[in-house]
């Protein structure tokens, strides 16, 4: 059942609705919620949310308990492809938890985290940027990994990242939910403005597979993948040192060695290679830069580190 | 007067962006200025190419006390604003939302970090910052509470009221909460305006300054106390909501003193012109801060007042 989570009046003639697809059957006060929406350029969860509401739908008597789908929670954003929130110029996931005597945006980022609160398990779907594409992948900060992996396990990813806390992280969704005590899981996966079936099944399968071991789902799953999980801190960042256009030579998910050939910046005006791109560390690539304009800085790879050793984790991870 | 390059940046297709600074005086690193971080901050340039024009002055009339450097950076980010955009083009991001910065990370990350490698080991530093609230605000001085910045230094500023606020998780990542957390005294200073140039409160905010450095001795020249500066916590400023979307339409102005139940402003129906709110002061107070763009959301703020 379709309903609203909360509303606004815009300035002419609009409201702004956040809506949700209450799933429920059977008797069991379980409950899961798959959001997802939060950056307006991010779409590889609409298509997951189709697959889980056409799929449930279908097969109804399986459930047992309440699955709550929120495809958009910056509704204004996806409809205009933009990241944060239109007029505002705001990243909606610095601003929860929100407040009820706040702002436009501060009150409906309070009544999203009051709708979701109390929820068995918070899945929030992302996908990256338009810049980078992702291996599928869980999220988690240090202080919520006990908590947190054991259930990532279950959701059918390549891998885990459980990363350092930063201060400002803690506007997110999923900061606030696990502060609430509402246990919630970041997937980042995939390409900004993009949909990629494969991973969308690959996620969909691991729904499924959480949903049963919470007993709350009775049809047919399967057995999730084991994924990799980042030794504390193991993760090479690759940063372009010049600008130009970076054309990749290795590929997404390559297993690679420290000063291997990954990538080259070049500039098409001269025709000259502005810098030859290598591996920071030995390890498998599971991020790897999509948008070609690159100046120096941009992100062009992250490698999961076979080891500890020789890497300190930097990069603020983007959520 | 020293014209520096203090941070290059290359492009892919465009002239390197090149941050320049203005350096007035020698010895001691006494005071920096940073002026716009954003493509808008127009307002925010204009006030330090102002503060720039009376430094020449003093340098050459040798009013800039001896072992005192000042820096006055007007522009970090002359990229966008010559673009159009108020962020980073490429990625969206904020320069202010990426310090101390990081000489390995992000394009905007690195930005930073030479923009702070070079700002660091001053003695007090200012921002001339901008809100992302449209709206017009009552010329004043804020201090991010970090205990690490004596709050009463706020009253050598001389404007009206010096404002102190308490960071949240997101300012952490500012300037201004980095400069203290490296030993610089850092303050804020907010004009009336952003995108567009308020001579008035450019002139304030350049008078402000000069009134701080020398209540600090950093130059001689005497410049006379405006205002006994109230310092009043940003938590009791009270906001006023609007109760509906649609046109909004002013009835007062920044600065002006509004006894309880005056009317602020209206909200109209955009399509039909019927009034569909009418805003009023719940008490009596200073106008500190007012929303200015035609169109209105419900529940946006649309005025500040410091309550009497
Ligand atoms: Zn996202």
């Amino acid at each position: 059942m379709v309903q609203s989570v909360t509303q606004a009046s815009l300035a002419v003639n609009e409201t702004l609705n956040i809506k949700k697809n209450s799933i429920k059957n059977g008797k069991s006060g379980k409950r899961i919620c798959v959001v997802t929406g939060i950056h307006g350029d991010e779409l590889e969860g609409q298509y997951l949310a189709w697959l889980l509401a056409d799929h449930i739908n279908k097969n109804i008597g399986c459930l047992n308990g309440t699955v709550d789908i929120y495809p958009a929670l910056n509704p204004m954003g996806i409809d205009s492809i933009t990241r944060g929130i239109p007029l505002f110029d705001l990243d909606m996931n610095r601003v929860f938890p929100g407040s009820k005597d706040g702002t436009m945006i501060e009150t409906v980022c309070s009544a999203i985290i009051d709708d979701i609160a109390g929820a068995d398990i918070c899945i929030d779907v992302h996908s990256s940027n338009i810049f980078l594409k992702e291996i599928p992948q869980i999220r988690i900060s240090v202080p919520t990994a006990e908590t947190l992996v054991p259930y990532a396990k279950m959701l059918n990813v390549d891998f885990i990242w459980v990363h350092e806390s930063a201060t400002v992280l803690e506007s997110t969704l999923a900061h606030s939910l696990n502060s609430r005590g509402t246990k919630t899981l970041v997937v980042e996966m995939g390409v900004g403005m993009r949909i990629t079936k494969e991973y969308c099944f690959q996620l969909f399968d691991g729904v499924l597979n959480l949903m049963k071991n919470l007993g709350m789902w009775s049809g047919e799953t399967k057995e999730p993948r084991v994924p990799a999980i980042s030794l504390n801190g193991a993760v090479g960042f690759v940063n372009s040192d010049a600008a130009g256009i970076f054309v990749q030579t290795a590929n997404f998910g390559d297993h690679v060695r420290k000063g291997d050939h990954i990538g080259d910046v070049l500039n098409p005006l001269t025709g000259k290679i502005e810098e030859k791109v290598t591996a920071v560390c030995d390890g498998m690539i599971f991020t790897l830069r999509e948008y070609p304009i690159v100046y120096g800085g941009s992100l062009l790879a992250r490698i999961l580190c076979d080891s500890s050793d020789d890497i300190i984790e930097k990069g603020i991870t983007q959520q | 007067m020293r014209k520096e390059i203090l941070y290059s940046l290359k492009s892919p297709y465009r002239e390197s962006l090149d941050i320049t600074g203005f350096k007035f005086g020698s010895g001691k690193k006494s005071i920096a200025i940073v002026g716009a971080m954003r493509g808008n901050e127009v307002q925010q340039m204009y006030v330090c190419s102002r503060l720039i024009q009376e430094l020449k002055r003093l340098e050459k009339k040798n009013e800039i006390s001896c072992d005192c450097e000042i820096m006055v950076i007007p522009c970090v980010n002359y990229y966008s604003m010559n673009i159009g955009k108020r962020f980073w083009a490429m990625d969206n991001t904020d320069i202010n939302r990426m310090f101390p910065g990081y000489d390995l990370g992000e394009t905007t990350q690195r930005i930073a970090d030479g923009l702070f490698s070079v700002l660091q080991g001053y003695e007090y530093g200012i921002q001339l910052a901008s809100f992302y609230q449209q709206g017009n605000f009552l010329t004043h001085v804020k201090l991010m509470e970090t205990g690490l910045t004596d709050s009463s230094l706020l009253k050598l500023f001389g404007t009206s009221f010096g404002i102190i606020r308490t960071p949240r998780p997101y300012d952490t990542t500012t300037l201004n909460y980095n400069w203290q957390i490296w030993e610089t005294k850092a303050f804020s200073v907010y004009t009336n305006s952003t995108d567009t140039i308020n001579e008035k409160s450019a002139q304030e905010a350049v008078s402000a300054i000069l009134r701080f450095m020398y209540n600090t001795g950093i130059i001689t020249k005497t410049i006379h106390a405006a205002y006994a500066t109230e310092i009043i916590s940003e938590n009791s400023i009270e906001q006023i909501r609007s109760e509906d979307g649609g046109l909004f339409m002013n009835k007062t102005e920044v600065g002006k003193h509004v006894e309880e139940n005056e009317i602020l402003g209206e909200i109209l129906n955009p399509l039909d012109g019927e009034t569909v709110s009418v805003i009023k002061a719940n008490f009596s107070g200073i106008v500190y801060f007012v929303y200015n763009t035609p169109l209105i959301n419900e529940n946006t703020v649309c005025f500040k007042i410091i309550r009497d």
